[in-house]
């Protein structure tokens, strides 16, 4: 279809009924064959060289403790795009998203099956240093959380620890970065001052500067933009848009038209299950669940 | 009102609010009974806080009070024995010759060595428990006697001290199981009544204190805090180093000062050690401030000589059967009034000057 440029190269739900996918078989060339066999192909094959797959999961669980949160996900996460993760509060689009860089190993009593590749290697593999993950797939969190350090201080932080030295370097990046983040202007005359003494917006922006200055190949973004007004909202989406040249970033938003806006491709999650995964436009203007549907124009509940 | 300024208002209690008119007296409906009106429900509120006040305001100046009374029947006791030559003579068999001199040294001595053994133990153990240890059976048995040893008598730590290093369980038959010198440097085992016997025993006192004070600094971290540390690719040992420890250092601050503070006035313990009350020299036998310099030798001698304290000195004294000696003691409380004030200031300004360093 023209309307999709190029086909994708993630995952769809995990099963969707072949029923649906032979009702609609116009929709995508993904539901032409059925999802899952085309997905295995792997990225390369289905989509060229224009999306190749920089995450996966794959039957993928998790439990905490005896309450499981997500249930068989199977995502295929494209590189250089930005992929967003929607869907209702408590559906565990958090969990997927600390999956992907091992935060949830910190919470006591978490365990997962089935596979998560970046870059096609297990990072739940043995021989996985996650702190060398975690440099590689950064994260911006629901709760923004400064360190009780100047604001300068908190950029510099991730730089800091991997042993940077160099003084004119970490000065750049802070600058470039809290611009990045459209924080410059408002605190390049207090970079010695308290970050805690920020607006919950600026702490919000501050903590994606932060991620940003450890120069990340993934960036996972918890509603990055759920305190902010919408000059700066606008900023942080032009600011996505930018880094997807050199990122790959997955993003939480409860925000539609965000999604809509920044997004190549989003996922419905819903009540610990993938519901359904698409082109952004596919997804939002010919969702093939009922369930997405619900959900995209508000009739959900 | 006139155009004229109010130069003063006077002080009163809060003006009378005039009635709200009620039409109809709120009321609401819950569990079946009509409770009262929203008004007097209001007003019991406000009343209950104001009492609430009065009772915490009472509570403070209450001990405020009894330690004013304290002090002053202190000080009418010591007025005219409290000179600056009681705090540099020697105890004397006259009490108007009498000084604290060794016991301000010992305290010194004594507290030192406590802190340089009990704080990097409890704080260690602290972290370990805290940041490192699985919570299995073991820990969790671990934690609870930690719990227990700190509600420990302070005369058992004393009988434990005096097994464990005045005596070491008595493997020496003859006086000394092991002696041996390196120049003027003396090393001998058991330990016997001396300021490394004394800081050991009050070091097993104070670590409970110190351990408990310091885990609950660390977990009044926030959890965020380690989580964001962690995902800029933070090691655990750099999250501990850079954000962990420094915003729990001024709680394990407040623990520690609170545990010596505690060491400097224990007596019960001492006393079962067999410290000296009466003793006429310092430890090491430090003479003047200017030997520590000419003769560092006598520092390393410091742990393993006899030692006395304040509270050990007032003991002493308030056994004595002169009444003057009574003087005296009042003169030593002060003393160590004084002295516990001054250090615990001193703690609290450097504790200041850590939690200013974190930009909360
Ligand atoms: N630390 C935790 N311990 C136990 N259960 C948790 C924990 N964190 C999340 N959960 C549970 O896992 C499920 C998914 O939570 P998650 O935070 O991933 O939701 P979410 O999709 O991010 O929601 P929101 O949009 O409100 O942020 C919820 O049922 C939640 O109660
Ligand atoms: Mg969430």
């Amino acid at each position: 279809m023209s309307l999709i440029p190029r086909p994708a190269s993630f995952a769809s739900a995990a099963n969707p009924s072949p029923t649906e996918t032979a009702a609609s078989p116009e929709a995508s060339p993904l539901s032409g064959s059925h999802p899952v066999a085309a997905n295995a192909g792997g990225a390369n094959t289905s989509g060229g060289a224009s999306t190749p797959l920089k995450i996966e999961t794959r039957r993928m669980n998790f439990f905490y403790g005896s309450h499981q949160a997500l249930f068989d996900i199977n995502l295929r996460i494209p590189e250089r795009a930005v992929t967003a993760l929607i869907g209702p509060s408590g559906c565990g689009k958090s969990t997927y998203l600390r999956a992907l860089n091992r935060m949830n190993d910190i919470i006591e009593g978490t365990r997962h099956t089935g596979d998560v590749l970046l870059d096609s290697h297990d990072i739940y593999a043995p021989n996985i240093d996650v702190v060398a993950l975690r440099k590689r797939v950064g994260m911006v969190f629901q709760k923004s959380t400064p360190f009780p350090k100047s604001i300068f201080e908190n950029v510099a932080y991730g730089m800091r620890i991997a042993g940077i030295r160099n003084r004119t370097f970490i000065q750049e990046t802070v600058e470039r970065c809290l611009q990045q983040s459209a924080l410059w202007n408002e605190v390049k005359d207090r970079l010695k001052d308290s970050a805690m003494a920020l607006s919950g917006g600026q702490q919000q922006r501050l903590c994606i500067a932060r991620a940003l200055a450890t120069n990340p190949e993934v960036l996972l973004m918890d509603e990055p933009a759920s305190a902010l007004d919408p000059a700066s909202t606008a900023r942080i989406e032009d600011l996505i848009i930018e880094l997807k040249q050199n990122y790959t970033i997955v993003i939480v938003t409860h925000n539609m038209q965000q999604a809509a806006r920044i997004s190549e491709f989003t996922a419905f999650f819903c009540q610990g299950r993938l519901v359904e995964v698409g082109l952004t436009k596919q997804l939002f203007f010919k969702p093939r669940e009922k369930e997405t549907e619900d959900y995209i124009t508000g009739r959900f509940g | 009102m006139s155009e004229t300024p109010t130069p003063r208002r006077p002080l009163s209690p809060l003006p009378e609010k005039p009635p709200i008119p009620t039409t109809s007296p709120t009321t609401f409906v819950g569990g079946g009974l009509v409770e009262e009106s929203f008004d007097l429900a209001l007003a019991r509120r406000h009343r209950n806080g104001r009492i609430f006040e009065w009772v915490c305001w009472l509570a403070t100046w209450g001990s405020v009070l009894i330690l004013g009374v304290l002090i002053a029947a202190m000080a009418w006791q010591a007025f005219g024995w409290l000179t600056p030559k009681f705090l540099v003579s020697m105890p004397k068999r006259n009490p108007a010759e009498a000084g604290i001199l060794p016991g301000i040294v010992g305290t010194f001595w004594l507290i030192l060595l406590t802190a340089i053994l009990s704080v990097p133990l409890g704080v260690g153990a602290a972290i370990y428990l805290e940041e490192y240890a699985k919570p299995t059976l073991l820990t969790r048995f671990i934690q609870l006697n930690i719990a227990n040893l700190a509600g420990v008598p302070s005369i058992v730590y004393g009988i434990l001290g005096f097994t464990a290093f005045v005596r070491m369980f008595g493997l020496a038959r003859s006086e000394y199981l092991i002696s041996f010198g390196i120049g003027t440097f003396q090393l001998t085992l058991p330990f016997g009544r001396t300021v490394i016997s004394g800081a050991l025993t009050l070091a097993l006192l104070s670590l409970p204190v110190v351990i408990i004070a310091s885990q609950e600094a660390l977990r009044s971290v926030p959890p965020s805090l380690r989580h964001a540390s962690l995902a800029l690719g933070a090691t655990k040992w750099q999250t501990i180093r850079y954000q962990i420890i420094p915003s729990a250092l001024p709680g394990m601050m407040t623990g520690v000062i609170l545990a010596m503070s505690r060491a400097i006035g224990e007596t019960a313990p001492l006393v079962a050690i067999g410290a000296a009350t009466y003793i006429t020299f310092t430890p090491g036998r430090i003479g003047s401030l200017s030997e520590v310099v000419t003769r560092p030798d006598k520092l390393a001698q410091v742990p393993f000589d006899s030692f006395t304290t304040i509270p050990m000195q007032i003991y002493g004294w308030i056994n004595e059967a002169k009444p003057d000696f009574q003087h005296v003691a009042a003169a030593a409380i002060l003393v160590l009034l004084a002295i516990l004030l001054i250090s615990n200031g001193l703690a609290i300004y450097i504790r200041q000057h850590f939690q200013k360093k974190i930009r909360w």
